[in-house]
């Protein structure tokens, strides 16, 4: 369902991928991991559209079109979504409104009949209940005066009720003490089936005990060193990255 | 160049003999020294501190043609102006010219008056003499001027312990009238709130789609003991017109005021409010909400003068400027010696769509009591890039994910407007003036 080759990428000017190529096929849980300043975190961006981030070479096909040339809206709504890493504040905009208005927006470019206030709140009691979730949240404002933990869990749930093609997911695992990981994970797997992927970015492999991936690939220094299954991450867990430098002959960086 | 101001006293002169011969003889000395005081001031300039930011060049270079009272039945779009909700009065003046035919009074209760400002002139109605052109006697030159001009506008008196359940809306309708030599009206409004009294009262401005023309306005409200008043500015005349208005409130002991203003059209745009809390225990709240864009300009100057003890004021002002709009905020907190106990808390913040939009902002905090709490803010921004990423993300056009943030940030002042009906008439036409704003920003 997705292609990526030869992917370049930079910010702020300065190079940050420098060749990934990967493929996820549909039903498949991809997890990415490696040290900090490996480029995980632009993966994910530059997969959703972020517009500080400027693709140099290669190329993204999402089901056989081209990903980089549409906008971040446009990618949203042909079911790509991403659980920022550092969701965002917005003051003023209640939770159920911007919910109902993102979830209709998706419905609409697919065709489907976008859903009243009754068919919504059925849809969202039930995905809450599923994420452990107090439902006066859906009357706050987005994110706003969230707690790390909150804000994450507000990611998943909005990836439930958008119910996207492919959840890129952005180091969610950071900041969630082990009952929210726990949760967090049992609604992604909730969420798995055989027309759905993920891309799993984490810097360690706690969350990949509950989530548990068909593939791990090592990013360092801007390209994929090193795939494997499962196991690798274990490995990685166990030998820390300082391993792989030596094993793929070029630097990677300790874990701090 | 500055038109000599002989154009003004040729109208004066005109306008002194078609007075009704009811004005009498108080009114006709405070006219003709405001018109003295007007002549010897001129307009201001940019040299005066008050106006540094905001020239007046355009409305002092024009000469402008005295309103006529308007020919038939008035405009046919009041209609689109009106509230379409129970009002205690509704009273629609035409070029600042009072139609009754358009009007209602229907559902005023008891003695609550509200109606022409001019009938209760010639009625000797009892507040005119303590009140009229005494509230606001220290105002600008504009003021004198309106003094020295005003035809009419709207007379409100909410005797002691009445409370109007209602909101009385007072909605002034230019037409444009006058072709090529665009006209003025001088509206006034003169609302008085006996002690213990309560009410809310609206006033509306608005004038077709690109007329040119000028509005100078001047609105004196007193509040008597422990009166509660609920006052509101709404502002939408057209974006090539003028626009002058200054609110004088003065409030007695225990008396809670509020008074919102909301500025969307005018091509130049000055609001002066002037609260003076004369009383222990009084609460002033001032909020503001203002947009422009084009190349239209909207001041904001406002006073709070803490005279008495214990008191406390509230103001907050959001803005929105695009393209090559300015604005202007000047928030004025007076703390005199006697006022010990003030609670003052203000904070003032502008989102600038464009490179090229400006405001210039300032607190300025006058305390001479020791004892008191005085916190300012202002605030300038941009749209946070972040939340509009964000939101593009969960599926949302640029242009909605802008406008979103932009209604979120209006909506934190927007909200503390407790009459709905405004809320949601001002939420109608921000949602046209920003799809243009955001238009002409893409």
């Amino acid at each position: 369902m997705l292609t990526i080759r030869n992917l370049h990428a930079r910010v702020a000017g300065r190079e940050i991928l420098r060749g990934i190529d990967l493929s996820i096929r549909f039903g498949e849980v991809h997890a990415i991991m490696g040290p900090n300043g490996s480029g995980k975190s632009t993966l994910a961006r530059v997969l959703a559209g972020h517009p500080e981030y400027e693709v140099t070479a290669g190329e993204v096909t999402f089901e056989g079109e081209d990903l980089l040339a549409m906008d971040p809206e446009t990618r949203a709504r042909i079911g790509v979504f991403m659980a920022f890493q550092y969701p965002v504040e917005i003051p003023g905009v209640n939770n159920a409104y911007f919910l109902k208005a993102a979830l209709n927006t998706v419905r609409k470019h697919r065709g489907e009949e976008e859903l009243d206030a009754m068919e919504f709140m059925t849809l969202v009691r039930d995905r809450m209940k599923q994420l452990d979730m107090d439902e006066d949240f859906l009357n706050r404002p987005v994110n706003d005066g969230f707690s790390g933990g909150e804000k994450k869990r507000n990611e998943i749930f909005q990836m439930a009720v958008l119910e996207p093609k492919l959840a890129v997911l952005d180091e969610t695992d950071s900041g969630l003490d082990i009952d929210a990981l726990r949760v967090v994970a049992s609604g992604v797997n909730a969420m798995r089936n055989a027309d759905r992927s993920f891309l799993v970015v984490t810097h360690y492999q706690r969350l990949l005990n509950y989530i548990v991936p068909d593939v791990v690939h090592v990013l360092s220094d801007g390209r994929i060193v090193r795939s494997g299954d499962k196991a690798l991450a274990l490995e990685l867990e166990d030998k820390g990255y300082g391993w792989l430098e030596q094993a793929v002959g070029s630097p990677v960086r300790e874990l701090r | 160049m500055t038109l000599p101001l002989d154009h003004y006293r040729t109208e004066y002169a005109r306008a002194r003999a078609g007075r009704p011969r009811g004005e009498g003889e108080a009114l006709a000395r405070t006219r003709d020294e405001a018109l003295g005081r007007f002549l010897d001031r001129g307009f201001p300039t940019t040299r005066q501190e008050e106006w540094r930011f905001t020239s007046v060049a355009p409305i002092a270079e024009q000469a402008f043609a005295l309103a006529r009272p308007p020919a038939g039945a008035g405009p046919a779009d009041v209609d689109r102006l009106r509230f379409h909700v129970v009002c205690a009065a509704e009273l629609v003046f035409v070029d600042g010219h009072y139609v009754p035919a358009l009007s209602t009074r229907g559902a005023l209760r008891g003695s609550a008056r509200a109606g022409s400002l001019a009938a209760a002139v010639s009625g000797h109605a009892p507040n005119i003499d303590p009140h009229l052109a005494r509230v606001a006697r220290d105002g600008s030159a504009f003021v004198a001027l309106n003094t020295a001009f005003f035809a009419d506008g709207a007379y409100i008196d909410v005797p002691c312990g009445t409370a109007l359940e209602h909101p009385i809306h007072v909605l002034f309708v230019s037409t444009g009238q006058g072709g090529d030599t665009p006209v003025v009206s001088h509206p006034r409004v003169l609302a008085v709130l006996g002690d213990n009294s309560q009410a809310s009262i609206v006033e509306t401005y608005a004038g077709p789609d690109s007329a040119r023309y000028f509005t100078n306005v001047v609105t004196e409200i007193v509040l008597g003991e422990h009166a509660v008043l609920d006052h509101y500015k709404v502002q939408r005349e057209s974006t090539a017109a003028y626009h002058v208005g200054s609110i004088h409130l003065r409030a007695a002991r225990s008396a809670t005021c509020s008074s919102h203003s909301v500025s969307l059209g005018g091509a130049i745009v000055r609001n002066d409010v002037v609260a003076v809390l004369g009383g222990e225990g009084g609460e002033c709240t001032l909020n503001g909400l203002y947009l422009a864009d084009g190349q239209r300009l909207v001041d904001n100057h406002t006073t709070i003068d803490h005279a008495m003890p214990h008191c406390g004021s509230r103001e907050m002002y959001r803005g929105i400027l695009a393209d090559r709009a300015r604005g202007v905020f000047n928030g004025k907190i007076i703390v005199r010696p006697d006022a010990q106990k003030t609670d003052a808390k203000q904070t003032n913040r502008a989102l600038l769509l464009s490179e090229d939009a400006q405001i210039n902002t300032k607190p300025e905090l006058e305390i001479f009591a020791n004892d008191v709490k005085c916190t300012h803010g202002a605030a300038v921004g941009q749209l946070d890039e972040d939340a509009v990423f964000y939101l593009r993300s969960r599926g949302f056009g640029l242009t909605d994910a802008r406008r979103m943030l932009i209604h979120a940030f209006l909506g934190d002042v927007l909200h503390r407007m407790p009459l709905a009906v405004i809320r949601t008439s001002v939420e109608h036409v921000l949602e046209r003036q920003l799809a243009r704003a955001l238009g002409a920003a893409a």
